[in-house]
């Protein structure tokens, strides 16, 4: 534009507005005003807080044994939560193992999310061929039964705690994938996206500046409600010995090795259960909440 | 305001857009992905844009209006058909479709859905700007001043979401898109339609002042005959794929020739609670582009119908005294065996 | 439908409201759409709300038959042939629907189910309010089917919703709002997303059948166009509330309100060619933000200090006429 002039003022009489803010700063306002899923990321940090700093508030060595002090029940001889069938302290144990189960829970997460998003983008983008390649493939691993193609994996794998990652990984590509295809087929109809090519823009501009701004929310919020079936899968792994190995403090595995004490000392075989439950849980209504507080209309 | 175009190449009598023989089938798959029919969006048109006009294109739903639209901004791959831009082809050899839509450029008539909502106004304008290499800090200046070319203070509204502006602010800043890349000619789909009439009106006098100041050639499609008729320098009329008249906006609602124009202007309303409208102009609703009838696609609706109209398809031919005045319409050209038509000698 | 089945309805007043308030409260907001409307409508009247977009007229039409969204909060006094809407439950309100009074929409695509055919869906109507036999409903359908004027109507009967056209679903959605004979008919932009040629058949359609059944009408449109064709009397609405009523001819011809002065200097019409526009200036209100005197002062070419300190009232100016403005337009308009 070479020359440009200021129309008269009478096109237009400046709107009264609240000030601007950002969608995002919108969806924080909205989510801090939501009791429960502020309480719920409370837990969640505080969990992971102390799994984060375990090795200073561990009360004793988590790997200790002590054949003398086996099973004592929480609070007594100065076990704030008893000790394990080997005499090791529960506190301690349940401290180390968030560091476990947490990353159990989040990195097949992210990992799938980077992975599965894109493919899922660019199959909703290109659509066609692309897409028919794309997500037929991805409903063959669709099809199976997460737990079992999970138990698969490992199997085939072998045990421990990377294989179990993979494995995890692998079973959350394909719902992230379909969500991600879903979202990508919406955004990429409307007019904007339409209205970008009009300027000549090629297909990676198109994708990084206008549809990963609109699909970034959504996928987010699915896989994090995918969190927590990560912790309890891979939790169920390690109590069948595919996942983390012993001595490892993991919670799943604790479950696995305590369950013969359930009837001597009960609540020390139901306490990592407990924490399985609790951040699952904490991370699904945190996750409902976010998608509370990014639906626009309510 | 007759400033020279550094762009222009053919003189001012050259057509700025030529479009010879456009064709667009959608193919309609079965439940087993074969082909089972085509919906004719455009069926083999023909028209001229000059430099500096505005040609007005009506036509109801499914009239092909907006498939002409991103044919011709590429936006969907023609089936059949050329286009020149000021005298160049578009397409292998000529002009890239990326030099045409520097050149071309379009509005959409939703103006929320049209803007991404997690752009702020001066990003999306600085888009376009940016895809053709300007650095951002750049770009997004010269958005601003494109903001201030469309009456949005760029203080206030720079930085804002679409759901914090209203439709006619939203509408200013697609606009000011289209604008950013200084294009010669403006396609405007229904850009106004879904605007309140009060907005509209301010809209319609900024598309018009835009214009005069920029030299720009407007396309400017919508189905509001009155919007079309204040804005248009000529109109064109379409029906099922295909254009039944076109011609000067004055010559045409003095003299329309082809039925169906009589027909869409006698289906205004009459804006005068004293003289309603008695009869509908017409019965039922248009046919489907799926399987549109044959020879004169406009028959089964028309009070004058014959035999030859099923027969055959009538092709654009002057009609009345105006030379740019043209219409498809066996009825009033002589020569062509309607009973309505006079007799061999083809009217000047 | 030449029945009489609510034949004492047909007579006299249909709707009387009263101070009707309309709030929208949502957990980030908590907006006025409707303020202090009150109007009345007899018999085979056809009242026109003409707005635009936000001016609170389908809210005001739907709050007649309780059709409001579960955040909504509503005040005042909604009389229907003798129903008090506003203190109906949702069970009472489903009695009313159809019977007493019934709505046409704007997208008939989302009134009707997409798995029945049309026959089926409004003689099940029938059915269920007036517990006839499903064979004789099906008879009345046919009927109402041709009184709508669509063609080979026996045909169309077995039709689903998407083998219809835009035009015969509108009129499908027609006779199905007849179905139940009601007193009152709520017609909400039902030609706005129709083409021209469809569109003045509707509204020829609507005006005969309405002076033939003899119906109150309330028609909601933002097109003077359509308000011209089919009003007998107009309600204009600018944020939430009346500004300006009056019989349709006089309020066109005479406009006493600035807005409405200036939506119809806005409008673009035949003769607007060849000369700029005179819009209102400056954008929609915007109902979070109302300013506290007259709604309409930020755009109004007539403000004064008054306007913006005290709320004008809707007064009458002459037997029919009334508007909401400390400085209408009076020298113009007929006593």
């Amino acid at each position: 534009m070479t020359e440009i002039a200021v129309l008269p003022a009478t096109a237009h009489t400046p709107a009264r507005r609240p000030p601007q803010r950002g969608y995002w700063r919108n969806v924080l306002k909205r989510f801090l005003r939501d009791r429960i899923g502020l309480v719920c990321l409370m837990v969640l940090l505080a969990i992971a807080l102390a799994a984060i700093f375990a090795p200073l508030l561990a009360p004793a060595d988590p790997y200790r044994t002590s054949m003398i002090r086996r099973l004592i029940a929480p609070g007594e001889k100065g076990y704030l939560l008893g000790t394990d069938e080997l005499g090791r302290d529960m506190l301690s144990r349940l401290l180390y193992g968030g560091r476990v189960s947490l990353s159990m829970g989040i990195a097949p997460i992210v990992l799938s999310t980077m992975i599965g998003g894109g493919l899922g983008v660019i199959a909703g983008y290109f659509g066609r061929h692309i897409n028919m390649m794309i997500m037929r493939v991805i409903d063959v691993f669709y099809a199976f039964p997460s737990v079992l193609l999970a138990v698969a994996m490992a199997g085939v794998l072998g045990s421990g705690i990377l294989n179990s990652l993979i494995s995890l990984t692998l079973v959350f590509i394909p719902p992230i994938a379909r969500v991600a295809e879903s979202v990508t087929t919406q955004v990429r109809n409307q007019d904007f996206v339409e209205a970008a090519r009009a300027t000549g823009a090629g297909s990676a501009r198109i994708i990084i500046e206008h549809v990963l701004a609109n699909v970034t929310g959504p996928i987010l919020t699915y896989a994090s409600s995918l969190v927590s079936v990560s912790i309890i899968i891979s939790s169920g792994l390690s109590f069948l010995g595919l996942g983390a190995s012993p001595p490892t403090a993991d919670w799943g595995l604790m479950l696995n090795t305590l369950r013969q004490a359930v009837y001597v000392a009960p609540v020390n075989a139901v306490l990592p259960g407990v924490m399985i439950f609790l951040t699952s849980v904490s991370f699904n209504l945190v996750s409902d909440s976010l998608r509370t507080a990014m639906d626009v209309r309510a | 305001m007759n400033m020279v175009d550094a762009r222009d190449r053919g003189g001012p009598r050259q057509p700025l857009l030529t479009v010879e023989g456009l064709r667009k089938y959608f193919p309609l798959r079965n439940a087993l992905g074969t082909v089972s029919a085509h919906v004719q969006a455009v069926d083999d048109i023909s028209f001229t844009v000059a430099k500096g006009e505005t040609l007005g294109v009506v036509g109801e739903s499914g009239c092909g209006k907006s498939t002409t639209a991103r044919l011709l901004m590429h936006l969907i791959e023609r089936d059949a058909g050329s286009l020149l831009l000021d005298g160049d082809p578009v397409g292998s050899g000529g002009v890239s479709v990326r030099d045409l839509r520097r050149q071309v450029q379009m509005v959409f008539q939703d103006s929320y859905a049209s803007l991404n909502p997690r752009h702020t106004a001066v990003a999306e304008i600085a888009f376009g700007l940016r895809v053709i290499g300007h650095r951002r800090a750049e770009a997004e200046a010269q958005a601003r001043q494109t903001l201030r070319l469309v009456g949005l203070d760029p203080d206030q509204f720079a930085g804002r979401y679409p759901h914090e502006m209203s439709g006619g602010q939203r509408q200013r800043v697609n606009i000011a898109r289209g604008l950013a890349l200084n294009p010669r000619l403006l396609i405007l789909d229904e850009a106004v339609s879904a605007l309140d009439k009060s907005v509209q009106a301010q809209v319609l006098n900024l598309i018009e002042e835009l214009k005069q100041r920029l030299n720009l050639t407007y396309l400017f499609i919508s189905h509001d005959l009155n919007v079309v008729h204040y804005v248009s320098d000529r109109v064109l009329v379409m029906y099922l794929g295909k254009i039944v008249e076109i011609g000067p906006v004055d010559e045409i609602w003095r003299n329309a020739a082809h039925p169906y124009t009589r027909a869409l202007f006698s289906s205004r309303l009459s804006m005068n609670p004293a003289d309603r409208v008695v009869a509908p102009p017409l019965t039922g609703d248009p046919p489907s582009p799926v399987n549109p009838p044959s020879g004169c696609r406009f028959r089964t609706r028309c009070a004058l119908a014959e035999p030859i109209c099923a027969a055959v398809e009538p092709s654009l031919l002057a009609a009345g005294a105006d030379a740019a005045h043209a219409a498809a319409c066996h009825a009033v050209q002589a020569g062509s065996g309607h009973s309505l038509a006079g007799g061999m000698t083809h009217a000047a | 439908m030449p029945r009489e089945t609510t034949g004492q309805a047909r007579a006299g007043r249909i709707v009387e409201v009263q101070d009707l308030s309309v709030r929208f409260v949502t957990r980030d907001a908590d907006i006025s759409v409707v303020q202090d409307v009150s109007f009345t409508l007899d018999a085979g009247e056809v009242l026109c709300l003409l707005g635009e977009s936000g001016s609170g007229k389908s809210v005001t039409m739907r709050s007649l038959l309780g059709l409001l969204p579960p955040t909504a909060r509503v005040g005042g006094r909604v009389m229907v042939s003798g129903h008090e809407v506003t203190r109906m439950t949702e069970r009472q309100l489903e009695s009313v629907r159809g019977p007493v009074a019934a709505m046409v929409f704007q997208e008939p695509m989302t009134a009707f189910d997409p798995v029945f055919t049309i026959g089926t869906q409004i003689a099940e109507t029938i059915v269920s309010h007036e517990g006839i036999s499903y064979r004789v409903a099906r008879a009345r359908v046919l009927e109402l089917l041709e009184l709508v004027q669509i063609p080979s109507a026996a045909r169309r009967l077995d039709a689903y919703p998407h083998e219809l056209s835009g035009g015969l679903r509108q009129r499908a959605m027609i006779a199905l709002a007849l179905s139940c004979s009601p007193a009152l008919l709520l017609a909400d932009e039902p030609t706005t997303a129709l083409d021209a040629t469809v569109q003045i058949q509707i509204l020829l359609l609507l005006r005969q059948l309405q002076r033939d059944l003899g119906m109150a009408t309330i028609f909601v449109t933002h097109d003077i166009g359509v308000a011209c064709e089919i009003a007998d009397r107009v309600a204009i609405m600018y944020a939430g509330r009346f500004v300006e009523t009056g019989p349709i001819d006089t309020l066109i011809s005479h406009p006493a309100h600035p807005y409405t002065i200036g939506l119809l200097s806005s409008t673009v019409h035949e003769s607007s060619r060849g000369r700029p526009l005179a819009p209102i200036q400056g954008g929609p209100p915007d109902l979070a933000d109302l300013p506290g005197g007259c709604g309409f002062a930020p755009r109004c070419v007539a403000r004064t200090a008054l306007c913006d300190q005290v709320r004008p009232t809707l007064i009458p100016f002459s037997t029919t006429r009334a508007a909401a403005c400390h400085h209408p337009a009076l020298e113009t308009a007929p006593a």
